[in-house]
């Protein structure tokens, strides 16, 4: 399979920050895969999407998407990537069409085209009777489900995903993986941290383990679990590699 | 698109756009009227002031008279069925339940005539006009007199200087009517008899269209001052727009998308730039046809409304650009919301909205120059009062969308420096 992101020596330090959040991270990501970030809090996953997304400026690294230098081609990758932010990036006093025609029409999409495509995705994910509903009245999962089709109407080559389930219950947690997974089949690399274990382990190609913004391991989760000692899952895995102790970080 | 969406946003926030509208509406009415109604002649409101007459001559008299014909005053010379002290006059006065008392000294009229008596007699003696078999009178001491007046300490300085002007030139007409009557006395002849009216008067030239004069009221000066002021407050809902976004999430997906950050900056123009403009509009409609049912002057736009659209075209890109900045600096509502009020104040009171530009000290006079509401409000000015033609303007248009240009710019540096890779 060909690369289709690859990072070389990323490091990332905020202002006034000890640690770096991410600290030489080199990665090569392949075309197809669902390639999931995993790391306890304060890890370095959402700078890694946030730099790659072009959210953020890397303090140091280099890293390319389809072949092609971020700083040099940011409108030809703008193009061709998809977001799905942690937040509810969506406007609470819109309705759910008028947001998806909205964030639609910034990629170029326009007219029936994108009409259709807003309803497709909306009835696919099981949204059709509320599309002149605002978000605002919207439950958590609903939300996710929008935040979702927001950021895949234009058909991106390659789809971040923040924590993509994060707080949804598990009827739409259910319908975001397969809705996915039918993404990923037409051809799009997924990106997505999450940290669900069990989730990750059922839904990626491939995995690897962040901590203090360095890879702790990679390859398929059941690689993982098999090169580890006394692992029986993914979490197993996890909690060899990162500890015990409590992540919480400001 | 973007034009669209901020239409959406602005439409679901019904109080937003009903205090976007309704309250520059009710900030020029309340300002206008109260300062086309400060000190006023005819103003319904007359102010009460305590006069304490120790003199019951012809000067106290007279000063009586004109504070009464003034309109502005109405005289009070006894408080419950009591003749008023000075004592009381003070209290009453330094209380602030007057705003002021004018003592008037024991012996003021009979002193005056005879001071004036002595110097015109001395006048006409030196002339050789008297008769010199008569015994010369003898010369009495007549003491300085002082007329005393108590102001409220709350009494702004404008008023006080007024009120002291207007006595100063009510007791130099007595003076110089006394001083005509004397010397018509002494010299006794019916040819003598002299023409007490003023020789000088001041008469005020004033602008024209059309052969007719533009005489400036109080709306002509006010409505222009404070359609700037509530323009410029569009800085607030714009910039918290701006920072919501950065709270709810959805400028990551601005910020991701291959849209440029000018695009969606240019749709929040375009559509602020369209409130701003129904805000004029609005404002220029009460000053024409509600002021009139107020009692106010209606303002007179004539053969002016085009020019006055593009001062407020250009007004307004100026505030949206301030407006883009501090929503693009600005991290949270907390941030921005009491910056963009304060800051709206401090170029308003800079730029001459409360008090004139010419009537500040000189360093502020060159501060004043650096105030986009400045330029708005001698736009206006030009337009409304002077006469001016489009190109008078051009060079308050161009300061005005250079303002803009140099706002929205350094807000897209800022955003390029803080996130682009």
């Amino acid at each position: 399979m060909n690369s289709i992101i690859q990072i070389t020596n990323l490091s990332k330090i905020y202002k006034d920050a000890e640690m770096y959040s991410l600290d030489n991270f080199s990665l090569d990501i392949k075309e197809g895969q669902i390639f999931g970030l995993l790391g306890p809090n304060g890890a370095g996953k959402t700078t890694l999407i946030s730099i790659l997304c072009g959210l953020i400026k890397p303090t140091s690294g280099s890293f390319k998407i389809d072949n092609l230098v971020y700083a040099e081609h940011v409108n030809e990758i703008k193009k061709i990537i998809g977001v799905v932010p942690q937040e509810y990036a969506l406007y609470p006093t819109l309705t759910a069409r008028e947001n998806l025609l909205y964030f639609g029409s910034m990629y170029g999409l326009k007219g029936n085209d994108l009409k259709e495509k807003v309803i497709d995705s909306l009835d696919f994910l099981g949204l059709l009777k509320f599309a002149d509903k605002r978000i605002e009245t919207f439950s958590g999962g609903m939300k996710r489900r929008v935040n979702l089709i927001a950021g895949i109407l234009h058909n991106p080559k390659i789809l971040f995903l923040d924590e993509p389930t994060v707080g949804v219950d598990v009827h739409s947690k259910n319908v975001i993986i397969e809705y996915l997974k039918e993404l990923n089949k037409i051809g799009t690399t997924i990106i997505y941290t999450s940290h669900h274990l069990s989730e990750a382990q059922d839904f990626c190609t491939h995995i690897a383990i962040v901590d203090h913004g360095k890879i702790y391991a990679e390859g398929t989760p059941k690689n993982l679990i098999e090169t580890t000692a006394n692992a029986r899952n993914l979490e197993d895995v996890f909690i060899s590699l990162t500890g015990k102790e409590l992540r919480d970080a400001i | 698109m973007s034009v669209y969406k901020e239409f959406l946003l602005l439409k679901r926030d019904m109080g937003g756009v009903v205090t976007l509208f309704l309250m520059p509406l009710v900030l020029i009415i309340t300002v206008t009227l109260i300062q086309d109604s400060s000190y006023k002649k005819g103003n319904d409101v007359e102010i009460p002031i305590l006069l304490v007459d120790y003199d019951k001559g012809n000067v106290s008299k007279t000063i009586f008279d004109n504070l009464q014909k003034s309109k502005v005053f109405t005289v009070v010379t006894s408080i419950d069925n009591k003749p008023i002290t000075e004592a009381v006059a003070k209290e009453a006065v330094f209380k602030g339940k007057y705003q002021l008392a004018v003592i008037i000294p024991s012996r003021l009229s009979t002193d005056l005539q005879a001071k004036i008596d002595q110097n015109v007699q001395k006048i006409v003696s030196s002339l050789g006009f008297a008769d010199s078999s008569a015994t010369k009178p003898k010369v009495k001491l007549v003491n300085h007199k002082e007329v005393k007046l108590y102001f409220d300490p709350a009494v702004q300085l404008s008023f006080k200087a007024g009120v002291m002007n207007g006595i100063d030139k009510m007791i130099s007409q007595i003076e110089t009517k006394s001083i005509y009557t004397a010397f018509q006395e002494q010299l006794g002849d019916e040819n003598a008899k002299f023409n007490q009216k003023s020789f000088i008067t001041f008469k005020e030239i004033v602008p024209k269209i059309n052969n007719k004069d533009i005489t400036p009221n109080s709306v002509q000066h006010n409505v222009p001052a404070w359609t700037l002021f509530a323009v410029f407050f569009i800085v607030i809902p714009l910039s918290i727009n701006m920072v919501k976004e950065k709270t709810q999430g959805t400028f990551i997906r601005l910020r991701t998308n291959p849209v440029p950050n000018f695009i969606v900056l240019a749709g929040k123009t375009v559509m602020y730039l369209i409130i701003c403009q129904i805000q004029f509009y609005m404002m220029i409609a009460v000053a024409v046809y509600l002021f009139p049912h107020l009692g106010l002057p209606s303002l007179n736009v004539e053969g002016n409304l085009i020019l006055m659209s593009v001062v407020a075209l250009f007004s307004g890109l100026a505030a949206i650009g301030f407006g883009i900045l501090l929503g693009t600096v600005a991290k949270t509502q907390e941030q921005s919301a009491p910056f963009g009020a304060t800051s709206v104040i401090i170029l308003a009171a800079i730029g001459g909205i409360w008090v004139p530009v010419f009537a500040m000290p000189k360093i502020m006079q060159v501060i004043a120059q650096s105030s986009p509401m400045n330029w708005g409000l001698e736009a206006f000015y030009d337009v409304l009062l002077r006469n001016g033609t489009f190109w008078d303007l051009v060079p308050e248009l161009f300061l005005l969308f250079l303002f803009f240009i140099v706002t929205t710019t350094l807000a897209l540096l800022y955003d390029k420096k803080k996130r682009a890779v």
